[in-house]
């Protein structure tokens, strides 16, 4: 999630924050009617459709069954491919505005500070609306059969030891947006960038001055010892009672942060923290300034904090440097960095600085980090990890706002997301450019980036959806690049990804809009795959849980070879590498690959598969592990034809696993 | 189905009769706890099941923000309307449109914003004399001589002299105009901010957040055309 902070999307942004409105739309229609506004008010309410498509850009597709699914919070129309919804756990009632009941005090007092008196005709679905960004979903971490889910006004923690079953174990109240989570062993860390936040978790926020009535009332003084922007670090020894053990404060908050395991040091871990907010007064935190670089070689922008967490003793935990990541290193200057101009109403914008990472991913056992911010992709050398050197910086035309990356397993590939419209916005509508607020895929050499494609989710959405790209991870299908994608309200989207330059969807989930009278913030904010499920963290709904289903695009045993794979915690922005036990489920995957592929002939994978089943059917007999075995040399004997790169490597990890499985 | 709920209700039964202690202390082990920590050092409290989120309150001074920028964003579309009429210069012409699209649509979400919660679009011509007082620390030069502008507006002779130029005078008074009018939104973003407990609702801190970066970058993209333009006049 982001500001809708670039020009470019600025001036694009048609819809723009139509999230609050549904109450003026209920407020004045009768309970049980759901008429349009009135005209003098529906115009301001009713979502616009884009503006006509530039030449030479193609838009979204009409055709799609997600085009025109029926509306509704709880009872939306959805539709499937290659995959099953298995369940959705409603937000938790104590990150929700009130009950059903208006006479509820509690609604009433909420309303009341709202400048609201008159309640009796709110419905629930108008509550909702009120509140939502306040308590909005965010970003997911895993831990064993914990999941963590963040949210505006705090975290929710379940147990999905039965994914099919999973519940609610604790509701942890603590505001000030927008929650993203990481965990590692006993720590749990979240970002905090909103003014609410409060040291000690208060709801409550900072009284705000009265009204004053006399010109010459002094105004009270806003720095609030009180107040906290930055990371969070709980322990979360008992899952069931949360403690917070540390605030790291910084100068614009953290608006996401990325989890750093040193390979090299075991006391301590890191944390990047990405500030994307405005910077705070001095007279709250010593220190800060928002001047430009030329007036104030300290200034908060244009930089990264990273925080040390010493593992032995988190209350210690500190900001240890805050690395000049736009610097030229030739010159010093610390603006070095732009987004080259990018798009407008009329054509190619003046480029602009960029001052601010969004996300970064680190992968440290290759010793990169792959940072999307605002409007540049950059590549830093982390191998050490408190002083990152960038290795590359790429930008693109049709990038608006560089939000997230991602490598693929092998590191040779990252693929980047542009959050055009900050993803408040309808981006997905028939006329939005099929190359903004898309995916882009590059290819990733010595530390350099070089494009290859970009993937957008194809099907159209409404003028009522938030849509863009968003949050994703990979999926463990050996022998592919797969990842599974969130898209606002544009759902749930698998791309294949293993031909850069050839990116195709293999599998969606969509839902209807919320409301399709107006934009009403809502839809997928990050969506991932744990040990052997989808969970997607959606932003009004809940949690959603999903599983693979086979399609011609994916095999069952490549499911199974995907849900061989598990992590003991999971952490998106903290990638680790995948590593396919040596099992015959995986050796069946890259099989069913190499029959799609026609990267052997069907002779030999009748032969291999026959094979297969004889050693599973004895339980790896010694005379079945033999012909195994050699069925392997003569893959590796025969393999050197004229193969595609991807099915040279599936017949060599292949096999790998003919050659000693286990069971 | 049915006899499952006979078994469990028997199993309650059991548990109320034979085990009181542990059937609710295992009950109590499946039911989702509500926990607030506390700062640092204090610990974790837990919270009644009933417990509601809570919105952080919403200050006059949010409200008087919004109603504030509706008047500064206005002018800004007023000044971009001149464009069509009074230059060719393309940059010129391409920024206007940005300009004019995005203020328009911000206009239309801060109406909404203040319409959702009961209050009144036009801002009071005491708290707009207020505002002006508190301006303690704009350091984007903007004007606060004139009674009812808000910060970096142009006077009715600025906006009059506007009218009156064209072309390449036309784009340095509008350049140079607009770079302060946008200074002007600065200076009241870091007010809204510095003023006590304003800033926290979240749609606000989000669009005030927006008006920031957004307009610190169209700044620097005017202030490089200006350049340009100067430097053109001296050759």
């Amino acid at each position: 999630m982001n500001r809708l902070r670039n020009i470019a999307s600025r001036l694009l942004s048609a819809t723009f924050l139509l999230m609050i409105s549904t109450f003026a739309v209920s407020a004045q229609t009768p309970p049980e009617a759901a008429k349009p506004a009135p005209a003098a008010q529906g115009s301001d309410l009713a979502p616009e459709p884009a503006p006509p498509l530039p030449a030479g850009m193609t838009g979204s597709d009409v055709n799609d069954p997600r085009f025109k699914l029926a509306p509704g919070i709880y009872n939306a129309g959805a539709i499937a491919m290659g995959m099953r919804h298995l369940s959705l756990l409603r937000k938790p009632d104590a990150f929700q505005l009130g009950a059903d009941d208006p006479a509820n005090p509690k609604v009433q007092k909420t309303l009341g500070l709202l400048g609201i008196a008159d309640t009796s005709k709110m419905s629930r679905s108008s509550q909702l609306v009120r509140a939502q960004l306040a308590f909005a979903n965010s970003d997911l971490a895993f831990q064993g059969k914990y999941l963590f889910q963040g949210n505006f006004y705090g975290v929710n923690i379940y147990d999905i030891s039965n994914p099919a079953r999973a519940r609610l174990l604790t509701s942890m109240v603590c505001p000030g947006g927008q929650g993203d989570v990481s965990v590692y062993k006993n720590l749990m860390f979240m970002s905090v960038e909103m003014p609410n936040g409060r040291i000690d978790c208060g709801t409550q926020g900072f009284a705000p001055a009265p009204p004053s009535t006399t010109a010459d009332q002094p105004p009270l003084p806003a720095p609030q010892k009180e107040r906290f922007r930055g990371v969070r670090i709980f322990d979360i020894s008992d899952i069931r009672s949360p403690k917070q053990v540390a605030t790291v404060q910084t100068c614009r908050g953290s608006h996401t942060h990325t989890l750093i395991i040193d390979p090299k040091d075991k006391d301590n871990v890191y944390v990047y923290v990405s500030g994307t907010s405005f910077v705070r007064q001095s007279e709250e935190l010593a220190g800060c300034s928002d001047e430009a670089p030329e007036k104030d070689p300290n200034t908060a922008l244009f930089r990264i904090e990273v925080i040390k967490v010493p593992l032995a003793a988190p209350q210690q935990a500190a900001i240890v440097s805050t690395p000049r990541v736009f610097m030229d290193p030739r010159t010093g200057v610390i603006n070095a960095l732009n987004n080259g101009g990018t798009h407008g109403a009329k054509g190619l914008e003046k480029p602009s600085d960029s001052d601010q990472c969004h996300d970064i991913t680190a992968y440290s056992e290759i010793g990169l980090a792959a940072g999307a911010c605002s409007g540049n992709g950059i590549i830093l050398d982390i191998s050490d990890p408190v002083n990152p050197k960038r290795l590359d910086a790429v930008n693109d035309p049709n990038y608006a706002y560089w939000h997230s990356a991602s490598f693929s397993n092998d590191g040779k590939k990252v693929v980047f997301t542009d959050e055009w419209g900050g993803g408040l916005g309808a981006r997905c509508r028939p006329n939005d450019p099929a190359k903004w607020g898309a995916d882009a895929i590059f290819d990733l050499t010595n530390g350099r980036l070089k494009f290859a494609s970009y993937y957008k989710m194809p099907a159209a959405q409404s003028d009522a959806e938030n849509c863009v790209a968003h949050n994703g991870s990979l999926i463990p299908v050996p022998g592919r690049d797969i990842e599974v994608q969130s898209w606002y309200q544009g759902g749930i989207s698998i791309v294949d990804f293993t031909d850069a330059t050839k990116p195709v969807e293999i599998a969606y989930f969509d839902r209807g809009p919320i409301n399709p009278q107006v934009l009403v913030l809502g839809g997928h904010w990050s969506a991932y795959w744990y040990n052997g499920h989808i969970y997607g963290s959606e932003i009004a709904r809940g949690l959603d849980i999903l599983e693979l289903t086979p399609s011609k695009f994916l095999t069952q045993n490549e499911i199974d070879a995907a849900k061989s794979v598990r992590f003991a915690e999971f952490n998106v922005q903290n990638q680790q590498r995948i590593t396919w036990p040596p099992r015959l489920v995986v050796a069946k995957a890259y099989i069913d690959q190499l029959e799609r592929s026609k990267g052997l002939p069907s002779d030999r994978i009748a032969t291999l598969r026959r094979a297969i089943r004889t050693a599973e059917q004895s339980s790896l007999s010694r005379s079945s592990l033999d012909r195994l075995r050699q069925l392997a040399d003569q893959l590796r004997d025969g393999s050197a034809g004229a193969l595609s790169t991807a099915d040279a490597g599936r017949i060599e990890a292949l096999a790998e696993v003919l050659r000693k499985p286990m069971k | 189905m049915k006899s499952r709920l006979a078994s469990s209700l028997m199993l309650v039964a059991t548990g109320l009769f034979l085990s009181v202690p542990t059937s609710l202390a295992q009950q109590k082990n499946r039911r989702p706890v509500i926990v607030q920590p506390g700062a640092p050092g204090s610990p974790t409290r837990e919270l009644p099941a009933t417990t509601r989120a809570e919105l952080p309150p919403v200050s006059a001074a949010d409200v008087q923000f919004m109603q504030g920028m509706i008047v500064h964003h206005a002018q800004a579309v007023e000044m971009t309307d001149l464009i069509e009429s009074h230059t060719d210069n393309a940059g010129v012409r391409a920024l206007g449109a940005r300009i004019s699209r995005s203020q328009s649509d911000e206009i239309a979400f801060m109406k909404r914003w203040l319409a959702a919660r009961g209050q009144s679009m036009t801002i009071a011509a005491a708290e707009m004399h207020h505002m002006h007082h508190n301006m303690h620390n704009s350091r984007n030069g903007t004007s606060h001589e004139a009674g009812a502008l808000m910060p970096g507006m142009l006077t009715p002779q600025q906006m009059e002299a506007l009218r009156r130029s064209r072309g390449a005078e036309f784009d340095r008074l509008f350049l140079s105009g607009m770079i302060r009018h946008h200074g002007g939104a600065l200076d009241m973003v870091r007010d809204l901010f510095a003023a006590a407990g304003a800033g926290q609702e979240a749609e606000l801190f989000t669009f005030a957040t927006d008006v920031d970066s957004g307009q610190r970058a169209e700044i620097r993209v005017m202030q490089n055309m200006l350049e340009k333009i100067n430097s053109k006049e001296k050759r």
